[in-house]
């Protein structure tokens, strides 16, 4: 868990893979993931989706915050337009994700399409630990290791959401909330471990202030904003320390 | 026809993948020709961080679902004691975790008495 990585020499693809896929297990995630989806299969369960169609949310939202927003909105009669906005509002921040991940992983003979797969498995689980393993990783290998990295944070995923669901009635309320609380909690170790830079950290203070700020304030967009004015902070602060070296 | 004749496989698509997975696609398609180092790169990956923190800040903060029944002093005590254990177990992701649920289900469990 803790120390700098391991630098492995991957001779094949496949070996990336496989190398990325026990990577995933060696970080707090599948466990986390494991109890999130826990907690979202017994809301499905509860709203009255099938268990089908919960598996299906988790492999093409892939993203436990949007997932509990359309599980619960929907479940709850929301009409589908307001739906489809909750869900997009939350999911602004894979946007800069993705830009920030993906110039990692190319090489000269890389192609959009190659990181497609890449772009869809990104979320702040499999985003967290592929900022803080690839410098590692010998930069041909990294789409397969990212790929290894993404099936092993989604498999647990997956065996947890259908589980949850058949557990749902199971489930003592506070519990379920307790589960539901692993994100929250695990993202906020993951992404403090891995700020260890004053611009990571001066984002993080900032976004964790300014973010319920706005909330409250009930300002349209208020996670677009917050990343904008706090991560443009954070980047004149660590600019003018640059500066003054 | 409404979306809501549709089923709900199409319903799942149309108002949970698309709109979430129209930012992924927009990301797959600014970050090309981006420069890895580049300055744009690092105001970017600052943008990111900034709104992952306000994500786990409303997630602890404004709660839904199950955990709005476990009181806010809780939740924030169990996040503090979290991030206690996680220094003093030498940055230990696993120990703040395991620490701070064990906090949060123990105060659930009491102040549901």
């Amino acid at each position: 868990m803790s120390g700098s990585p391991p630098k492995p020499d991957y001779p094949s693809n496949t070996a990336a893979f496989l190398g990325g896929y026990a990577a995933a297990w060696r970080s707090v995630f599948p466990y986390t993931l494991f109890g999130m989806y826990i907690g979202i299969g017994a809301l499905a369960h509860d709203l009255g989706f099938s268990a089908d169609w919960m598996v299906l949310s988790t492999l093409l939202v892939w993203a436990g915050p949007a997932q509990v927003i359309l599980i619960s909105t929907l479940g709850g009669g929301a009409s589908h337009v307001d739906v489809a906005i909750a869900v997009s509002l939350s999911g602004v921040r894979l946007l800069p994700m993705v830009v920030a991940l993906l110039p990692l992983l190319r090489t000269e003979t890389t192609r959009t399409r190659h990181l497609a797969l890449i772009a869809h498995l990104t979320a702040i689980s499999m985003w967290v630990e592929s900022l803080r393993l690839l410098p590692a990783i010998p930069r041909e290998r990294r789409i397969a290791f990212c790929h290894g990295l993404g099936a092993g944070l989604m498999t647990p995923a997956v065996i947890a959401s259908v589980l949850g669901f058949y557990l749902a009635a199971k489930l003592p309320v506070f519990l379920a909330g307790a589960l539901l609380f692993l994100t929250p909690l695990s993202f906020a170790l993951s992404i403090a471990r891995n700020s260890q830079s004053l611009i990571d950290r001066a984002a993080l203070v900032l976004g964790g202030t300014i973010g319920p700020v706005l909330a409250m304030a009930k300002v349209g967009l208020d996670l677009m904003w917050t990343g904008v004015v706090a991560g443009t902070i954070a980047y004149l602060i660590d600019r003018w320390r640059r500066a003054a070296r | 026809m409404t979306l809501g004749d549709l089923g709900p496989y199409l319903v799942l698509i149309l108002v949970g993948f698309l709109p979430n997975e129209i930012w992924r696609m927009l990301g797959l398609v600014l970050a090309h020709g981006l420069d890895e180092g580049s300055e744009l790169l690092i105001w970017v990956r600052a943008v990111a961080t900034a709104i992952l923190a306000a994500v786990v800040a409303q997630l602890v903060l404004f709660s839904s679902g199950a955990l709005a029944t476990i009181p806010l002093p809780m939740r924030l005590l169990a996040v503090g004691v979290g991030f206690l254990a996680y220094f003093l177990a030498r940055r230990s992701v696993f120990a703040g975790v395991v620490v701070g649920e064990a906090v949060l289900i123990i105060g659930a469990w009491l102040t549901a008495e």
